[in-house]
């Protein structure tokens, strides 16, 4: 049996969030709510993590939620349907902790809100009271509330400048629930580490037990490098094998704002050279030391 | 007389030079000089030499074909035993197997075994002489290798020859574990081990990369729903430790494996026009004195250090490492602080590692490994100033696999456990073999295992009677 990662279905669903469908049957098969794939758009490029979004076990497809943030995620958009990934492996992490809990809340931000809905799908299997909210900037950034309505009890959006749903961010929703007498058994948040930090003081005070779906930097996926260690309780955790579920009330957010920047200063050198890669291969090939000196 | 001559010596790069590119060091022998120094191999009739290789390369005959100048040949007869003699003749510490027993060491240098295996494994693949061996008629059985390291590479190699549909997978998306992974572009080219999994893909092997066992397949599953009729497990111990003290999670801290993997797997050496990018130290400490370490210290030198140190904590006889490593390190300028050990990590204000506490070790009694224990010396810390620090104090377990994996039984450090001379694990069918059995240990080590499985694999599988085919 022959992989061949090919992107079946890729569409700009709202400005820079891009669905991509692809097929991979084993992958399909295997995924489970909360876990994610490792993806390679071409020999060169980085290993970047993407939460799994949706999978059709029939058709051997999985649905991955792209936002470009940087040259990986540039050269992954710039790829089309009928194309292939240079490399992609998962199902990876441990699947989101599912079970009957009473009342769940979950947000998403950003990726987020694509990920949340297969969590929301085995909350609500589980016989759970499942309430969503997602955020965007604006109302025409709200995506996939449909598919998420139509597996959740409640719905709430929020925007930051007001034009669709509560004035503010999940958090601001959540507070207002609470406020207005809701009680929440589990909490579950997956989006920018910003908004992750943000809903776990949210849940806080209520003692809500709160899952978040940690990004943090990874290269192999699979505990090798510990390069996506985190301080959970003191304890140094490695997100890509203990989570990426972790405890929000436990994590070290300033420890991993910080490691999440090591590379920005690379960043901006990987963004500004990058003209340099749309050159005829010629061009490029002569450029390339291969395996030769630095 | 024979042997007295001094050893060949193997032309390198100057290390003033090399220090600072990624090309191999070693050149490599002459033809003139693999005669020369085959032709002080007394061919002993009872050749120890042979005895200290765990996988039992037959030296004296390959050396005596060295000697009638049939470079090819030679290289083939170390094949009969040993899958990769161009990796091996490179990274094998030959001081403490082979060459120790050479009796020319008694009295003047041993032979250059290692030089010679490279010579004719390099010989055959450059004048592309290397044959691939007709397969043994087709078996019927099927057997999953995970992991394509040196063992599974050893596993896949044998029983391909014999006739065995061999499926391979890799968790990265390039084939070679430690070898494409872990060891440096200056020390194993990676087009050597490319050519070597090339090899067993013509001789029939399916390499399936991308494929995180455990996770996108279970090793039942394999067994029950895929037709494999054994399974080995070969995956290695990929999972880094570190010492648990404060500040060890600050930025420009990284396990070896992290930063070797960056270098050598994703090129991080070749950023940005390969995308992953690694940190480029000034002042690099490197804890640790195993190959690793030498490996990450080297690489730290050609990625721009202007201090690259090794920080160990017993004393320099203890080095783990392979004598030609710690010696290329000392040549290219690395700093050895012996009998030191870090205590903790102090950060700046954008949380980047600026020093290491470091206390002082004197050696007290041997402990259970033989080595003298180090003891911290009260009242003896100080300071180290460093930028990037790399851990480098070995490896444990990967529970990946384990997950889907309940009835393998493991010992106290989480390692497989094996029953000796097959490599069978306590679930029939299922072997394992290389650093997930033994812990961090050598390549050829892990090849030895491999080539015992890969028998017992065979002679198990013969006595089954054939399957239907429903696939």
């Amino acid at each position: 049996m022959v992989r061949e990662y090919r992107i079946i279905e890729k569409s700009e669903i709202v400005p820079n969030v891009h669905k991509f469908v692809i097929r991979d049957h084993s992958i399909a098969r295997k995924a489970q709510a909360g876990q994610f794939v490792l993806v390679m758009a071409n020999e060169k490029g980085e290993r970047i993590p993407l939460t799994l979004s949706d999978w059709d076990l029939k058709e051997g497809t999985i649905t991955l939620y792209v936002l470009e943030l940087g040259v990986s995620t540039m050269e992954l958009i710039d790829l089309c349907e009928g194309d292939s990934l240079f490399s992609l492996a998962g199902p990876l992490g441990h699947e989101a902790e599912v079970k009957k809990f009473g009342r769940v809340l979950l947000g998403g931000g950003c990726f987020g809100v694509g990920g949340i809905y297969p969590i929301a799908k085995a909350m609500k299997e589980e016989g759970n009271h499942v309430t969503a909210i997602i955020e965007a900037r604006s109302n025409y950034l709200i995506y996939n509330q449909e598919e998420i309505g139509s597996v959740v009890d409640e719905l709430y959006i929020t925007t930051s400048d007001g034009s669709m749903g509560l004035k503010g961010h999940v958090q601001d929703q959540l507070a207002e629930l609470i406020k207005n007498g809701k009680r929440y058994d589990r909490a579950y948040f997956m989006g920018c580490t910003f908004m992750l930090m943000k809903c776990s003081e949210a849940t806080r005070p209520q003692k809500i037990p709160t899952g978040v779906a940690l990004n943090a930097i990874m290269l192999d996926g699979t505990g090798m490098c510990g390069c996506c260690r985190v301080s959970v309780g003191g304890e140094t955790k490695f997100a890509c094998v203990d989570g990426p579920e972790l405890d929000g009330h436990a994590v070290d957010w300033d420890e991993l704002f910080i490691r999440k920047h090591i590379y920005r200063e690379e960043e901006a050198v990987s963004y500004q050279s990058h003209a340099c890669r749309s050159m005829t291969g010629y061009e490029r090939d002569r450029k390339t030391p291969e395996g030769g000196g630095a | 007389m024979i042997g007295s001559s001094p050893r060949t010596k193997m032309p390198e790069q100057p290390p003033e030079i090399r220090a600072r590119n990624f090309k191999e060091v070693p050149f490599g022998l002459s033809e003139e000089l693999a005669l020369s120094e085959a032709s002080r191999c007394l061919n002993c009739k009872n050749p120890l030499c042979v005895q200290g290789c765990p996988v039992g390369v037959k030296i004296p005959e390959f050396i005596k074909l060295i000697k009638e100048e049939q470079f090819a040949a030679a290289a083939r007869k170390i094949k009969e035993t040993n899958a990769l003699p161009a990796v091996c003749g490179r990274v094998c510490p030959q001081e403490v197997q082979c060459e120790a027993k050479c009796i020319l060491g008694i009295k003047h240098e041993p032979v250059a075994i290692g030089y010679l295996e490279r010579f004719c494994a390099d010989y055959e693949r450059e004048m592309e002489l290397t044959e691939i061996p007709e397969p043994a008629p087709p078996t019927g059985k099927r057997v999953a290798v995970i992991g394509s390291g040196p063992s599974g590479l050893t596993v896949a190699g044998d029983l391909v020859k014999l006739g065995h549909e061999v499926v391979i997978f890799e968790a990265l998306h390039k084939p070679g574990g430690v070898l494409t992974y872990g060891i440096p572009e200056f020390r194993l080219p990676k087009k050597i081990v490319q050519a070597e999994v090339d090899n067993l893909i013509k001789q029939g092997a399916d390499l399936q990369v991308d494929s995180v066992m455990g996770k996108m397949r279970s090793v039942d599953e394999l067994m029950n729903e895929d037709g494999f009729d054994a399974v080995y497990i070969g995956v290695g111990a990929g999972l880094p430790r570190f010492m648990n003290i404060p500040g060890e999670n600050l930025n420009n801290i990284y396990s070896a494996n992290e930063y070797l993997t960056r270098v050598n797997l994703m090129k991080a050496y070749l950023f940005p026009i390969y995308a992953t990018p690694v940190e480029k130290g000034k002042k690099v400490a490197v804890i640790g004195g195993g190959n690793v370490a030498m490996d990450s210290v080297r690489t730290a030198l050609r990625l721009g250090a202007e201090k690259a140190m090794i920080v160990y904590r017993r004393a320099k006889e203890q080095l783990p490492g392979r004598k030609e490593e710690v010696h290329h390190a000392e040549q290219e300028g690395v700093e050895f602080h012996l009998l030191h050990n870090p205590i903790r990590y102090i950060g700046d204000e954008n949380g980047c590692v600026k020093a290491m506490e470091c206390i002082k070790m004197e050696l007290g009694e041997p402990d259970s490994s033989g080595r003298r224990r180090p003891i911290p010396i009260e009242g003896s810390e100080f300071m180290l100033e460093c930028d990037m620090v790399i851990v480098s104090i070995g490896t444990g377990a990967n529970p990946v696999i384990f997950s889907t994996l309940p009835d393998v039984n493991r010992n106290k450090w989480g390692y497989i456990e094996v029953n000796e001379e097959t490599m069978e694990t306590s679930k029939p069918f299922v072997y394992a073999g290389g650093d997930i059995v033994t812990g961090s240990a050598t390549v050829i080590q892990a090849m030895g295992a491999g080539r015992i499985a890969a028998n017992a694999i065979h002679k198990k599988l013969s006595e089954q009677p054939k399957k239907k085919k429903d696939k």
